[in-house]
């Protein structure tokens, strides 16, 4: 029996997408049977993040309303053995959507699927119901900043509320030189204020940026920081004790050792 | 003269303790905001306790969460404040 997952965070703008497609792809690399659901319905943005726009032809909501059948609207990654993706409609609204169709719609993914990820829309209105009403687990991103802070802060009692107790924290975009100068909250300020376990830390990274242009997952660039998180992260998802990211002292190194050379850092 | 000289050496609160302070203040209020059934259990314990000594207008008791300035003023602190009307004392 497969496991689903949702990813929230009440604000908008702080990675669940990215991270949807990251973590995805790193436990398919594991060779797990893992579908990408994105639930952000009239807001369609997974396929674009992951390279597969060109390729949906049915979605989530023709599944639910029974135009297709599940496996014909799940667009395989042919980069990745095992993963899926199944797209959001784009031309509804989220009221397309009943609570009921999604917990059916979920079992179904979980006889068949290792991990169902699901991209849940911003807000906390109908779509974030319809996204988590049929998980077994929540991850909830955040960006060391007050507004997505207490943003995750609500979410995380409105998960509890729903019964779907001890989700795990992920703090993205972290900014390492920012931190050391006392101008960013580190880690441990952001993870004392909500007090809920850690998932995975990822740093910021340019690269982010370079792969959702070109519609590549940046989990398959061996030497990006942020691409190890993600590993970790999709590690941890899959019952393994892994270390964090030291990510001081990996910073640290690279500066220290371009500094050596007279590299511009940037 | 000498208050410039030492402001030379303090420096300005980093804007991450800033952000912290701030941040759980208003996480107080918002976590108190999502149960109202919170307030309203403490003010029927409070009233439980006072009842046993003292006789009140129950109709009126008021109960809120709210901010208040610390004992040195320096920090804005959350508060927990009850108007509880008298009545009259019980004696014993």
């Amino acid at each position: 029996m497969g496991e689903v997952i949702v990813i929230t965070s009440g604000k908008g703008g702080v990675g669940k997408t990215t991270t949807v497609a990251n973590v995805g792809t790193g436990l398919a690399l594991r060779n797990k049977k893992v579908v990408l659901m994105d639930a952000d319905i009239g807001l369609r943005n997974l396929d674009l993040v992951m390279g597969l726009e060109n390729r949906v032809v049915f979605d989530l909501v023709d599944v639910v309303e029974g135009r297709c059948k599940l496996r014909n609207a799940l667009v395989k990654d042919k980069r990745f053995e095992g993963l899926f993706l199944l797209p959001a409609a784009q031309t509804r609204d989220k009221t397309a959507l009943k609570p009921e169709q999604m917990i059916k719609l979920c079992e179904e993914l979980r006889k068949e699927y290792d991990y169902t990820l699901i991209d849940c829309p911003a807000g906390i209105e109908q779509g974030f119901h319809n996204a988590v009403v049929g998980a077994d687990r929540a991850i909830v991103v955040t960006t060391p900043e007050v507004s997505a802070v207490r943003d995750a802060d609500r979410v995380i009692g409105l998960l509890e509320a729903k019964e779907l107790r001890n989700p795990r924290l992920l703090i993205n975009r972290i900014r390492v030189e920012m931190v050391k100068r006392g101008e960013m909250m580190s880690i441990e300020d952001v993870k004392d204020i909500l007090a809920v376990d850690l998932i995975g830390i990822v740093p910021d990274d340019e690269k982010i940026v370079v792969s959702t242009n070109r519609g590549e997952p940046i989990i398959s660039d061996q030497k990006s920081l942020a691409g190890q998180a993600y590993r970790n992260i999709a590690q941890r998802i899959d019952g393994e004790d892994v270390p964090f990211l030291n990510l001081e002292d990996d910073e640290g190194f690279v500066f220290k050792l371009k500094k050596l050379l007279g590299i511009k850092t940037t | 003269m000498i208050l410039d000289f030492f402001s030379f050496f303090t420096r300005p609160k980093a804007s991450k303790e800033i952000a912290k302070e701030r941040l759980k203040l208003v996480l107080i209020h918002d976590r108190a905001n999502v149960s109202p059934q919170f307030l309203e259990m403490i003010k029927s314990e409070i009233m439980k306790v006072i009842t046993n000594y003292i006789d009140i207008d129950e109709s009126a008791l008021d109960i809120q969460l709210t901010r208040t300035k610390s004992e040195d003023g320096e920090s804005i602190v959350p508060a927990l404040v009850a108007n509880i009307p008298i009545k009259s004392i019980k004696q014993k």
